[in-house]
């Protein structure tokens, strides 16, 4: 509908202010986006109808905020929702503070009450910027129609550059309806906004350095090197220096899982060699991340030993958890770069002796692999099931979870190649998250295959998008690690509450899951044993062209471990539950790692 | 006890700007003794004077969560020794004709101005430091107060070195 091309910038011409969002969202290059309207937005989905920009229809507004988040995840582009006014913004809030935790780009819109009406407790009236204020990156209140596309301009820019994050804009319906003349500003009004690109020469000196002394270093990669597509850089330095890795929740994958320096996952549940590696070090060297406490346990007692060089791109990120030695602001992709060309101009002098590092490392990782009992005619465990999803559908595919016991089993068990194909909710721990992200990842990854990996509680709080999936042809395989329970917090009751089991049964069969399929139009299938597992993957794997649901029926009982409890340093590391209880009975001795 | 630190902060001269400081203070549990704000010699620039309970390590926390927030241009902390601060506080104070006389000199000693007589009571204006507001206040007390406001500390650094150097505003061009 919009005369000219959008390569005509300079251009002015007469439109609505609904016409100009659109307009926007072309000059943008934004491909596609999540929405649901509403009265308040609906002035901008009339012209939505002619714009170059691709709609999903959601169900849920948190489910359009997921899809954001998943397609940006996935692609490493700015994911882009839209909501109305009031409920519907509120409805954004959830999957905003995901965002703002995780430093997903997500550029939500929301309609507003008319200018007028604004402080009048108007129908479906929200302060939608004073209530998202703590959980965006930015936000803005548009009052003229003639700012209209320089706070989308800024919003798409402060979104996806420095540490990204979600911003919002909320345009009120008057605003929509003006006559304004449209131009595509070419400068943005950002005084007060310039991220710190490039690392300071001289902090990177002194991090090779301080490598090159170290003999028990440890890359402690996150999820920032992922966001800054870091990757090859990464393994660059690492191969380089032949330094151990450990990559958090949010950067499975920035390396190779197969790659002999990586020693897995850190952290709560991580992987036992990569847990005690960081605790052994005598220096870490945390890329893009931020001392999470799911991380470090107990900050008190994370990594006595170790010197910390901290590379990230948000400079109240360093020193705010634990104090850096060598603290480096700036892109990770960027700074990595510095530091391998750094240490390449230096030469063999650089590499520090980590021979005698990598061999207790090596033997560390054969003495504590994961371990679980699956027998051939006893229940299905979960374990199971996850490991053979991901041998199934390969490392080629995405992975998207939700948050719990299926999150973490996934997280340990799926062997990694690439960054970007594991997605997941990891600050704020949002239950629901994986159907809408997975849908999200599958749209802006229509090539791969999507595997959402979801537990039965995750899966109720946001399983409508299943009709989104459907209507929409977007063909994700959503499994269900179904074990009627909400596991974790059952397992915690196990563990810590003398198995008082307080309100995490969900009936198995409450929805039939197979029966829910077939409402949704979709191919349902079912697994409960070993033998019915591998049949029902590979008839999911034959279905490429449409949405498909699994529901795997596990073993209720087994728990996640390796696991530092709550509250406890990291050396208090457990790896079953025989060990926990034998701990608490006093027993602790007999069931010391190390005499493993 | 916990040190106090004085903020200089250039914001964007903005509807929502200071809703956006104060809930960043609230949010991380940041401890605010004073507050002052007011337009700079650019209309599209304020100027926020922040007095912030905090040690050392948080203040540099306060400092940098403070630099994310997109409409704040510069922050410098204004030491005591290197700043001149000041506060203005009006106080209204119970004069009859036996007291007023006795109030009148004291407020001279301060430098502070009688601003308002009534029958029984006197309001008396008077600007310094926050231990010299104090110290009148404490010697102001027997004679009873009434009511008073302060307006919270303002400060500028000592010397030719200005915040606003260098951090003009300015159009960030980005191609």
């Amino acid at each position: 509908m919009f005369p000219g091309p959008i390569s005509q910038i300079g251009t002015t011409m007469r439109m609505t202010g609904a016409q100009a969002v659109m307009r926007s969202l072309e000059a943008l290059d934004i491909d596609v986006m999540f929405g649901l309207p509403g009265g308040a937005i609906l002035p901008a989905y009339d012209p939505l109808i002619d714009a170059n920009v691709r709609h999903i229809l959601v169900r849920h507004e948190q489910g359009a905020i997921h899809m954001a988040e998943g397609y940006a995840h996935a692609t490493g582009r700015v994911g882009v929702c839209m909501a109305t006014s009031g409920p519907g913004a509120t409805n954004l809030i959830t999957g905003l503070a995901d965002a703002m935790m995780d430093s997903v780009p997500v550029l939500a819109i929301t309609g507003q009450v008319p200018s007028a009406a604004v402080g009048s407790d108007a129908f479906q009236e929200a302060d939608v910027t004073g209530i998202s204020m703590p959980v965006t990156k930015h936000n803005e209140l548009v009052t003229q129609a003639d700012r209209i596309a320089g706070a989308l301009k800024e919003a798409f820019h402060i979104a996806g550059s420095g540490r990204p994050g979600p911003v919002l804009v909320d345009i009120p319906k008057d605003i929509l309806q003006a006559e304004v003349d449209f131009r595509w500003p070419d400068h943005m009004d950002l005084p007060g906004y310039r991220p710190t690109v490039r690392g300071h020469t001289k902090m990177v000196k002194d991090a090779i350095e301080l490598i090159s002394r170290s003999r028990k270093p440890v890359v402690y990669v996150g999820g920032g090197v992922v966001r800054a597509g870091a990757h090859e850089e990464l393994r660059e330095l690492v191969e380089l220096l032949q330094l151990p890795l450990v990559t958090t929740l949010l950067a499975r994958g920035a390396v190779d899982d197969a790659h002999p320096l990586n020693l897995g996952m850190p952290g709560m549940h991580g992987h036992w060699t990569a847990v005690t590696a960081m605790q052994e070090a005598d220096l870490l060297i945390a890329l893009g991340t931020r001392f999470d406490d799911r991380v470090t346990g107990k900050l008190s007692a994370f990594a006595p030993g170790a010197r910390i060089i901290h590379v990230d791109v948000d400079p109240a990120e360093i020193g705010k958890n634990r104090v850096a030695d060598i603290p480096i602001v700036g892109d990770a992709k960027v700074v990595i770069g510095q530091l391998a060309k750094a240490a390449s101009e230096r030469g063999a002098s650089a590499v520090p002796d980590t021979v005698a590092w990598r061999e207790q490392l090596r033997v560390w990782k054969e003495q504590h692999p994961l371990s679980w009992d699956q027998s051939d005619d006893g229940p299905l465990k979960p374990q199971t099931a996850i490991k053979a999803i991901g041998e199934r559908f390969g490392s080629e595919a995405i992975y998207v979870a939700g948050v719990g016991q299926h999150q973490m089993w996934a997280a340990q068990l799926i062997q990694f190649t690439e960054p970007r194909r594991w997605i997941n909710s990891g600050g704020l721990g949002t239950m629901g998250f994986a159907v809408p992200a997975a849908i999200g990842a599958k749209v802006g990854c229509p090539d791969r295959r999507v595997v959402c990996i979801d537990g039965d509680g995750c899966f109720q709080m946001t399983l409508q998008e299943l009709a989104t999936a459907k209507q929409h042809d977007i063909p994700v395989v959503f499994t269900v690690i179904n074990n009627g329970h909400l596991g974790m917090v059952r397992q915690w009751q196990e563990l810590f509450y003398d198995r008082r089991f307080s309100e995490v049964a969900l009936p198995m069969d409450l929805p039939d899951l197979v029966k829910l399929a077939e409402a949704y139009q979709m191919p349902g299938f079912r697994a409960s044993s070993l033998d019915e597992l591998g049949p029902v993957l590979d008839k999911a794997f034959e279905i490429p062209d449409q949405p498909v649901l699994i529901d795997l029926r596990v073993d209720p009982e087994e728990k996640v471990f390796p696991m530092v409890p709550a509250g406890c340093g990291n050396d208090e590391i457990v790896e079953s539950a025989d060990e926990w209880f034998a701990r608490q009975a006093g027993m602790a001795d007999a069931h010391e790692p190390e005499t493993d | 006890m916990r040190a106090t630190h004085t903020l200089s902060v250039l914001v964007e001269n903005r509807p929502g700007v200071l809703t956006r400081v104060a809930g960043l203070f609230a949010r991380r549990g940041y401890n605010i003794h004073s507050l002052a704000v007011g337009t700079t010699d650019d209309p599209r620039v304020s100027r926020m004077t922040i007095v912030v309970g905090a040690d050392a390590t948080q203040i540099e926390q306060v400092t940098k969560q403070l630099n994310k927030l997109i409409h704040v241009l510069k922050i410098v902390e204004l030491d005591g020794d290197g700043s001149v601060e000041r506060e203005l506080q009006l106080v209204k104070v119970t004069a009859d004709a036996t007291t007023r006389s006795q109030i009148i000199e004291l407020a001279d000693v301060f430098r502070a101005k009688v601003v308002d007589v009534d029958h029984d009571s006197m309001t008396i204006e008077v600007s310094g430091a926050p231990d010299k507001l104090a110290a009148m206040m404490g010697l102001l007390a027997p004679f009873g107060i009434r009511e008073m406001v302060r307006s919270g500390t303002i400060a500028l650094a000592r010397g030719d070195r200005s915040i606003t150097d260098g951090a003009k505003f300015r159009v960030h061009r980005v191609a």
